[in-house]
């Protein structure tokens, strides 16, 4: 089962042509994805060969699923163009769309989820400024690691890219149903509720691990929901309990503003819902492997 | 990127927004000149990225040119919460202020989108008034796409019960300032107070602007608008070296790929600190992705360059990237930095997982460099560091 990602996915690449998007082509076609064709108007009708493997350029999106049957695309095109790409996938309705672009400015980023709340949320957004997101053994969309983990029975979701490979890692022997990596910018489309949902709903997945950092208030609101809707154990993580107030940590959201935003209120909030939060990544860990011996 | 006042009063100007003339300066003797050009009197206002600054007589009134190149002296350098002042800017006076009005548009993060709030009890901390009486804050939620049109504004001008006399004027002032919103790709626009005065107009007497960074692609605008003087050096330096590096107080440099992992690296070394003495992390350093040993090198000499530096912790999963890269990237680095005569006395603790680090780690034990030590657990490393950093 797993969630939004399963061995039948069929998935496009826009940005394909463009030197991150080939690399990653490559690295998900290696790990068993379907990706079933590249988006570039001014390269359509080529086909780029991945060792050995045919994939087809289309002009647009929605040519790309006419002629595929495409659910699924991803992002690889520059922060300038990323509005106008994400803008296009919302238009031909995809029912998944994963930003993996860094560095898109954040009102582009309003436009954009606006857009798609005004044409009736038909797609689901992933990111930006995420690592994307997989489902060991069966697809991998993103720049997640194919290799680190082998399919099991946790759901992760996280802001950050590196954490959620350090947990996947931490973790490999036990494996993970899916792992959603929803990125670290002010405004993102997929939420740690959705994942939370998404996972409580999956007959696959037995614990979700929860990873958040500083900035905003979306593990405080995510606790919340835990306590009403999530009956499957939840183990939490927070990064940046050391970072100073006004200065931003690397990913655009990650700021404490004044008293809010800090990592000391997101565990107390979690703590309060329930969730055994880490103090660090392998004591997160630890502590998922006790729950799921138990 | 947060703006000073002088910056934030120069973009309204420029999208219509009314202002009071002013001009900002850096050496006492410059306010005479302004002070007779705006007619024998001025406003000194100290120019510092913190609230209070009235409070701390850092705005002062000033009746003449000598008195105001008198409180220009006074106030260039003064301290205010921490921050020198090294900018005054030199104001028109206000007219006689009847009444006090508060307007911003900001980034709602929590709703995805923009976000007005408006209020007529201006003068203090937007805060204050909605914490004491929030029904006198009226938010009003703005869709990216549609944005803030005449009648939009008329919207917020009601919602926040603004008195019939001005209500043109301050719809008027809040199509003006959603430009300046949009077109500046800002984080936040906040005029705090939006006076009306004597005459019946509303200005802008003090406002606050924060602009989204990773916007500057479309606007070379900003690159003036960063605060050369409050940079820290090594944040000054590691910036010229396209480096995501933040300075702390702490002892332990680190460096590490991903800013997640960065951030949860300073935290278990903060806890591991707390069993050696206190030390603490001295930095924030993400190298990113690809890390090159030119990179590495980058990084390494920003913290090696940190006289509170006393041990270094090098913190790296390898996710697309290879293990044995990372661990070539530090041996040539630490080679790089020998061979430019630089002495490199501080101990390395090195922890890579994931992609290839047997081969990494085997790299790191062939070279065999005096300084480095190898610890394979994120917790053990960083435990090792903190150790290392109280020992010197």
């Amino acid at each position: 089962m797993a969630i939004w990602l399963n061995k039948d996915s069929k998935v496009i690449v826009q940005g394909m042509t463009g030197a991150t998007g080939m690399k990653h082509t490559k690295l998900m076609l290696g790990d068993g994805t379907h990706v079933v064709g590249g988006v570039n108007p001014r390269k359509a009708g080529q086909t780029v060969d991945f060792d050995g493997t045919e994939v087809p350029v289309f002009g647009t999106v929605a040519e790309a699923i006419e002629k595929t049957g495409a659910n699924v695309s991803v992002i690889f095109v520059p922060e300038k163009f990323t509005k106008d790409a994400v803008d296009e996938a919302i238009d031909a309705e995809i029912p998944l769309a994963v930003v993996i672009t860094e560095g898109i400015a954040v009102h582009d980023t309003a436009a954009f989820w606006a857009y798609a709340g005004k044409k009736g949320n038909k797609t689901r957004i992933i990111g930006p400024n995420c690592p994307g997101i997989i489902t060991p053994g069966q697809s991998n969309v993103g720049i997640i690691p194919g290799d680190i983990t082998k399919p099991g029975r946790i759901g992760l979701v996280s802001k950050s890219g590196t954490l959620t490979y350090q947990m996947m890692y931490e973790l490999r022997d036990i494996g993970f149903s899916t792992a959603v990596g929803i990125g670290g910018d002010p405004i993102i489309g997929t939420t740690h509720i959705d994942a939370l949902a998404a996972f409580q709903d999956d007959p696959d997945t037995d614990l979700i691990v929860m990873i958040g950092e500083i900035g905003g208030d979306a593990e405080e609101r995510a606790a919340a929901f835990i306590k009403e809707n999530v009956t499957k154990p939840v183990v939490g993580y927070v990064a940046g309990f050391t970072a100073p107030e006004g200065k931003t940590m690397g990913h655009a959201g990650a700021i404490v503003s004044g008293s809010s935003g800090t990592a000391q209120a997101k565990k107390e909030a979690l703590e309060a819902a329930g969730v055994k939060v880490g103090k660090t990544p392998t004591e997160t860990a630890k502590l998922a492997r006790e729950i799921l011996s138990a | 990127m947060d703006l000073f006042e002088y910056q934030a009063r120069d973009l309204f100007a420029k999208h219509d927004v009314p202002v009071l003339a002013g001009e900002v300066i850096d050496t006492p003797e410059a306010a005479r000149e302004i002070t007779e050009r705006l007619g024998g009197k001025s406003v000194v206002k100290a120019q510092v990225k913190v609230g209070g600054r009235g409070k701390a007589g850092g705005v002062k009134l000033a009746a003449s040119a000598d008195e105001a190149v008198a409180r220009a002296t006074d106030i260039l350098g003064m301290d205010i919460k921490g921050h020198t002042v090294h900018k005054v800017m030199i104001a028109e006076t206000a007219p006689e202020i009847l009444e006090e009005y508060y307007v911003s548009f900001l980034l709602d993060r929590a709703n995805r989108t923009f976000l007005s709030i408006a209020s007529v009890e201006g003068g203090m901390e937007i805060e204050e008034v909605a914490a004491t009486r929030p029904e006198a804050v009226a938010q009003t939620p703005i869709n990216p796409i549609d944005g803030v049109d005449e009648a939009k504004a008329r919207e917020i001008v009601a919602a926040a019960k603004f008195p019939a006399e001005v209500a043109d004027k301050v719809a008027n002032v809040l199509v003006k300032l959603w430009d300046t919103f949009i077109k500046s790709d800002a984080l936040l626009v906040e005029v705090n107070p939006l006076a009306k005065v004597a005459s019946g107009e509303v200005i802008a007497l003090d406002g606050k602007v924060s602009l989204d960074e990773n916007a500057e692609f479309r606007h070379p605008e900003y690159e003036e608008l960063h605060d050369k003087d409050a940079a820290n050096p090594l944040e000054a330096a590691a910036k010229a070296k396209g480096l995501n590096y933040v300075k702390l107080d702490g002892e332990v440099g680190i460096i590490g790929n991903g800013a997640g992992l960065v951030m949860s690296t300073l935290d278990v070394v903060a806890y591991a600190g707390e069993n050696h003495g206190g030390v603490k992390p001295a930095n924030f350093l993400d190298i990113g992705g690809g890390a090159s040993a030119q990179v590495m090198a980058n990084g390494l000499e920003i913290i090696l360059g940190d006289p509170d530096v006393k041990s270094v912790f090098v913190n790296v999963f390898g996710g697309i990237t290879a293990c044995d890269e990372v661990a070539n990237g530090i041996v040539q680095a630490l080679k790089l930095l020998e061979d430019r005569g630089e002495k490199v006395e501080k101990p390395l603790v090195v922890r890579l997982d994931g992609n290839n680090a047997e081969l990494g780690r085997k790299i790191l034990t062939d070279a065999n460099h005096p300084l480095v030590q190898r610890v394979d657990t994120m917790d053990g490393a960083a435990d090792k560091a903190a150790e290392l950093a109280a020992a010197k």
